[in-house]
């Protein structure tokens, strides 16, 4: 039995995998596979879950607060996504806060899409209704919203780039509806 | 030469840019510019379709948007044919192909005129009144008939080879509309630093100034001013000017649908884009400067082609440099009408006579008339006109009788006055309000943040247009959070104000006639028409307009409408207002099926969603089935093998050796918290406390209503933490339905759900050699029964990375179903079967899960339960847990009606031949030799061949089932009754000892 360990590990076959696309105005490309957690807990526990993840949570709606490659979003009052790009153990640096909360590894539930470009905005906008405008919609902006038919979670990490997270299997159809998106917002 | 009617000098078109198109075949010169209405007239050509009830020859009535007749095909290839175009909006191109409509064989000899011949027959509320009896006539006989007598143009038959583009977009102040008022108003938002949008329809701005060329603006022709204006907008950053673009849809909280058409007019489009982009635009606020629309004159054959609206003829003469006849007449109410008559003069077209049905013209436009030597016959009408194809002359006579007189024309110029455009404004849900005055509705009372100026909002005059627009666009902008800084100075001047107008028939088409007086061209509604409505007892102007078709045309009634109405009041005796106004709903105009689905097609039609092992189970050969989004592998044929023969092979092969299935699919809620056992105890029938970390459960959970919602084995991870596993359908509503609950009625619990659906891949292996199988892969869990048993859950590795692996079965067999994070799936599948294959065992599909279990007399809730299903109806009565003091559904069970006796109770049914399988969904009866209507008395709710039963197996709901086994109930089929015999729901290894294994 424990001869197949290890010499068989089982590779990973990420969605989107080499994923490239878009236009001159909005380039698209798979995200690399990075560590997710659902993060959920009460005002009081914000404190010291901040303290454990090395970045203060944000507690209003449509901000996040970033560092070192590692993203918290507020998804809701007592909700957080959050992505650590370094792979870091997430569940372990949140289970050190000694607070009430739960955390679920997502890390595989999502994929992401990273959009960038002049046109990334009015890429996003061919399926998102939200306002995108750098006014509204600020670097560190984010939000759980639906491009097409699909639910995503957008974070601005720069004026020009858009990262777009969504459930594994939706992603042929997010990244195909960019795809399109990008190519007109290049005309 | 782009056509013998071009007035060289006259127009803004470029004379060297030429263009080439057909029409009907024939080929015709044309201007870059053009569009299809304008170049037909450039050659002469007024005759440009058949109307649609009586087949009467028409030509084109407007030059723009809201034109009734001239309706034709575009084609630009085999693929790419639009049917009912707007040839007065739709530019010309180079190699275009135009076809006329509704008519057969050809425009000038179409054999569907006869219907004008029976058009006393033909009368208002006819199908309704014609085609009531015999009742199975209309059946067979009248609507296959109608429906293929009715319609317009005709439909492309490939696939559309265009693309099309959606965009959601954002603004301060969106103005609708880029006549003088909408860019004015732009103007003045634009310099506050507001985010604006401005629309129109047409291919330049400018609106009315298209026409007006007595207008100027800031010292330059109006139109000049315009394409200035426009062009300044457009460099501004804060702005966005979009020609070509209609406002169709006005929704709730200034939520505006546009159509822009991106690449119609040209002859040669670039592949990448798109042919038309919708725009949602949500916009703080919304200035509608939509303009005015003239209306005809009604009067007898006020159809024939070469009347036109005296704007129109305006526009053709002044923007694209065509003179609509050589001999003109004019028609009118109304002072505008005069300045048509003045351009064609000064261009050197005749002008037979102005006719003008008020005794007192406009003193203004009467002296310049005289200056130019027009005739003008005020206090007369035009009675009649002759001409077969084309207007040849007008028969006019003095208001109230005497001789009439015929004047040879060759095209006659009609105007009523003007229609304020509040189609916008009434689909925001503003209420018009008539204004007796001035004799029309305009905007009264608002519902939304938006404002109307201009010609929109009855206001006539030019400068106080001006202002009106520029204070809006201030006021529009200080309201979305921003300040005016500068004084937005614009000066108009016009040559003459306008006065006048008038709505309903004219002269000689009263009450006491009944000549064709024609108010919708596009139905063919006459003044008469309407008249005989309020006769026949039609009150309301929702009952007339249904009655007669009246507005029901493409055009929506955009000139016809008013006239209606007020023939409807004046029939009534009663005021316009009192009367009332149909509702003007989206869309505006036309609007493609592409630009409403944009992207949505193939591939992106809706989202496919595939499992992380969909490529592999591809490689072996599956065959897919569509469970809601998902792709699922239904079977693996091998060659030579059909459907039957492999769902065969692989129930037995499971049951004798082992098959691995791709469970990915399988909902996953994670339900962690101190409060997850007490959460988990109201959502299910269960209980819950007693479940040890480490093992399962099957639980049931009800609604309200006390009738099975969803089902899963659910795993206790740890004590704070459970993993539950829902249906394939019912993961999304599953995860909502306990949010709900949650957040609604048990908010005091420390508990937290996320949907785990896809961080898991999940691989199950089902049959004897399951163990075997995974055996060699899995590292840190002792697999044996003793220390892994049935109903168990463990966390350990498999091939190198973590796994929650379960001790589960939904065969009866030896299960495990190997959960791994998604990206791992592939790898660990693969691993499994090369494991699997030596050892003789299969990869088994969705048909052979779904036998295997019913074999066992496992449910699927959603087939074998409808919603009116309780837990003791399937069986599961068991599942409930008889101490608990609450959970949900458990009032809804104690209703009198979900403990009586002769529910529909789940029970098996064997049929009385072996070989014979049952349909699922055939009614089951008690006795096959009762009279029809039979009693039914249930359902078969699923029914398969069983390979390893050797014979036919089935479930079904039957009234009162449980007391009927070994009863013989019967199935009537189209072709024979089936008899059954009822049983007990297990029809293999009824001992249940194999899943211990």
């Amino acid at each position: 039995m424990a001869d197949l360990i290890g010499a068989d590990l089982a590779t990973r076959t990420p969605p989107l995998a080499g994923f490239h696309g878009g236009s001159g105005a909005a380039s698209l490309s798979a995200a690399t596979p990075a560590t997710r957690l659902s993060l959920r807990a009460k005002p009081d526990a914000v404190s010291a879950l901040s303290l454990a993840l090395g970045l203060s949570l944000p507690t209003r709606s449509k901000t996040s607060a970033s560092g070192h490659g590692r993203h918290a979003l507020w998804l809701g009052p007592d909700e957080w996504l959050v992505i650590d790009e370094n792979g870091a153990d997430l569940t372990t640096a949140v289970a050190s806060s000694g607070v009430l909360h739960s955390a679920t590894d997502i890390s595989h539930r999502n994929t992401a899409v990273i959009v960038k470009g002049r046109g990334a905005e009015v890429a996003i906008n061919g399926g998102c209704p939200q306002d995108l405008s750098l006014a509204v919609f600020p670097v560190g902006a984010c939000s759980r919203t639906v491009l097409g038919k699909a639910e995503i979670v957008l974070l601005r990490t720069a004026e020009d780039t858009f990262r777009v997270e969504c459930w594994r299997s939706f992603a042929p159809y997010v990244s195909g509806l960019l795809n399109e998106a990008a190519e007109d917002a290049g005309n | 030469m782009s056509g013998a009617n071009r007035i060289p000098g006259a127009g803004r078109l470029t004379p060297a840019k030429t263009a080439r198109f057909s029409f009907d075949g024939k080929s015709y010169a044309a201007l870059e510019g053009d569009t299809v209405a304008s170049a037909l007239l450039a050659n002469g050509v007024h005759l440009v379709g058949r109307s649609f009830k009586y087949h009467r020859p028409r030509g084109i009535v407007s030059a723009g948007a809201e034109e009734p007749n001239a309706l034709i095909g575009v084609e630009r290839d085999a693929a790419r044919k639009q049917p009912n175009v707007r040839a007065t909006v739709q530019d010309v191109f180079d190699g275009m192909k135009v076809i006329s409509q509704n008519r057969w064989p050809s425009l000038a000899f179409d054999v569907g005129a006869v219907s004008n011949l029976l058009s006393p027959f033909l009368a208002a509320g006819f199908y309704y009144k014609t085609f009531m009896w015999p009742k199975q006539a209309w059946k067979h006989v009248y609507e296959p008939q109608i429906r293929a007598a009715a319609g317009l143009g005709v439909s492309p038959t490939e696939d559309d080879t265009d693309h099309y583009s959606s965009r959601y977009a954002h603004c301060d102040v969106l103005v609708i509309g880029a006549g003088v008022a909408g860019l004015s108003a732009a103007l003045a938002a634009a310099k506050t630093g507001a985010r604006v949008i401005i629309c129109d329809e047409q291919a330049e701005v400018g609106g009315a100034l298209h026409f007006d060329k007595s207008v100027t603006v800031n010292g330059l022709e109006g139109f000049t001013w315009a394409q200035a204006t426009a062009a300044d907008l457009a460099q501004m950053e804060n702005v966005t000017v979009l020609p070509r673009t209609t406002a169709f849809g006005y929704y709730a909280q200034n939520f505006v649908a546009l159509s822009e058409r991106v690449t119609e007019h040209l002859a040669k489009p670039d592949r990448k884009l798109p042919r038309e982009r919708l725009w949602q635009v949500r916009a703080k606020r919304v200035i509608i400067a939509t303009g005015a629309i003239e209306r005809h004159m009604v009067f007898a054959n006020n159809d024939r082609p070469g009347i036109m609206l005296a704007s129109a003829a305006r526009t053709f003469l002044n923007h694209f440099g065509v003179a609509v006849g050589k001999k003109i007449g004019v028609y009118t109410a109304n002072d505008s009408a005069y300045e048509a008559a003045f351009d064609l003069k000064r261009a050197g077209i005749t002008v037979a006579a102005i006719v003008d049905s008020r005794e007192k013209p406009g003193e203004a436009v009467l002296a310049e008339a005289r200056k130019l030597g027009i005739e003008v016959l005020a206090g007369h009408a035009v009675v009649d006109t002759a001409g077969k194809l084309r207007v040849a002359s007008m028969s006019v006579a003095r208001n109230g009788g005497g001789r009439a007189r015929s004047i040879a024309i060759d095209a006659l110029l009609v105007s009523a006055g003007w229609t304020p455009s509040v189609h916008m404004f009434s689909q925001s849900r503003g209420k018009v309000a008539y204004d007796f005055e001035s004799q029309r509705f305009l905007p009264g009372t608002y519902a939304q943040d938006c404002l109307s100026v201009g010609a929109c909002n009855g206001t006539n005059d030019l400068q106080a247009t001006i202002e009106e627009s520029l204070a809006a666009g201030e006021l529009m902008s200080n309201a979305s959070g921003f300040t005016a800084t500068q004084k937005i100075e614009i000066h108009g001047g016009n040559a003459f104000a306008w006065t006048g107008g008038m709505a309903g028939a004219a002269e000689g088409a009263g009450p006491d006639t009944t000549v064709k007086a024609f108010i919708d061209f596009q139905n063919d509604v006459c003044a008469k028409d309407i008249r005989l409505a309020v006769r026949e007892g039609m009150h309301s102007i929702e009952h007339i307009k249904r009655f007669t078709t009246n507005g029901m045309a493409t055009d929506q009634g955009k000139l016809s409408n008013i006239h209606g109405l007020a023939i409807a009041a004046e029939t009534l005796g009663r005021e316009i207002p009192k009367v009332g106004l149909t509702t003007f709903r989206a869309p505006y105009t036309p609007v493609t099926f592409g630009t409403l689905i944009n992207h949505s097609r193939g591939e992106l039609f809706d989202p496919t969603r595939k499992t992380p092992m969909h490529a592999l189970e591809e490689q072996m050969g599956a065959v897919f089935e569509d469970v809601g989004q998902w792709k699922r592998a239904w079977y693996y044929p091998r060659a030579g093998e059909d459907m039957h023969q492999a769902v065969n092979r692989e129930c037995k092969t499971v049951r004798d050796v082992a098959g691995i299935f791709d469970a990915s699919t399988l909902g996953k809620i994670e339900v962690v918290g101190p409060d997850a056992a007490q959460f988990l105890n109201l959502i299910y029938t269960n209980s819950w406390d007693t479940l040890k970390p480490g093992r399962c459960r099957y639980g049931i959970m009800l609604r309200e209503d006390g009738f099975v919602y969803d089902d899963g084995v659910v795993g206790r991870m740890a004590e704070d933490r459970f993993h539950v596993t829902t249906t394939t359908g019912g993961a999304a509503r599953v995860m909502n339905h306990m949010e709900d609950y949650l957040q609604t009625e048990f908010p005091h619990l420390n508990v937290w759900l996320t949907s785990a659906t896809e961080q898991w891949a999940v691989i199950a292996v089902q049959g004897p050699k399951a163990r075997d199988i995974i055996a060699p892969l899995v590292e840190g869990i002792d697999l044996s029964n003793e220390a892994f048993p049935h109903m168990s859950v463990r966390e350990g590795k498999i091939c190198g990375v973590p796994t929650r692996l379960f001790r589960m079965s939904f065969t009866g067999e030896t299960g495990f179903e190997v959960n791994v994070p998604a990206d791992f799936g592939p790898a660990v599948w693969a691993a499994i079967w090369a494991q699997a294959e030596p050892m003789g065992a299969c990869a088994y599909g969705t048909e052979t899960m779904h036998i295997l279990r019913a074999e066992k007399g496992y449910i699927i809730v959603g087939q074998d339960t409808d919603g009116t299903v309780t837990p003791d109806d399937a069986s599961l009565g068991w599942a409930v847990g008889k101490k608990k003091p609450d959970f949900v559904g458990i009032r809804g069970l104690r209703r009198p009606d979900l403990v009586a006796d002769g529910r529909k109770q789940l029970v098996g049914l064997l049929t009385k031949d072996p070989n014979v399988v049952l349909e699922e969904g055939a009614q089951i009866v008690v006795d096959p030799n009762q009279a029809l209507p039979m009693t039914m008395i249930g359902h078969v709710t699923s029914a398969y061949w069983s390979e390893n039963c050797g014979r036919s197996i089935a479930l079904a709901l039957v009234a009162g089932g449980k007391a009927k086994l070994g009863q013989t109930l019967y199935v009537p089929m189209p072709d024979r009754t089936i008899a059954v015999e009822v049983s007990d729901m297990v029809f293999f290894d009824k001992e249940g000892g194999r899943i211990n294994g």
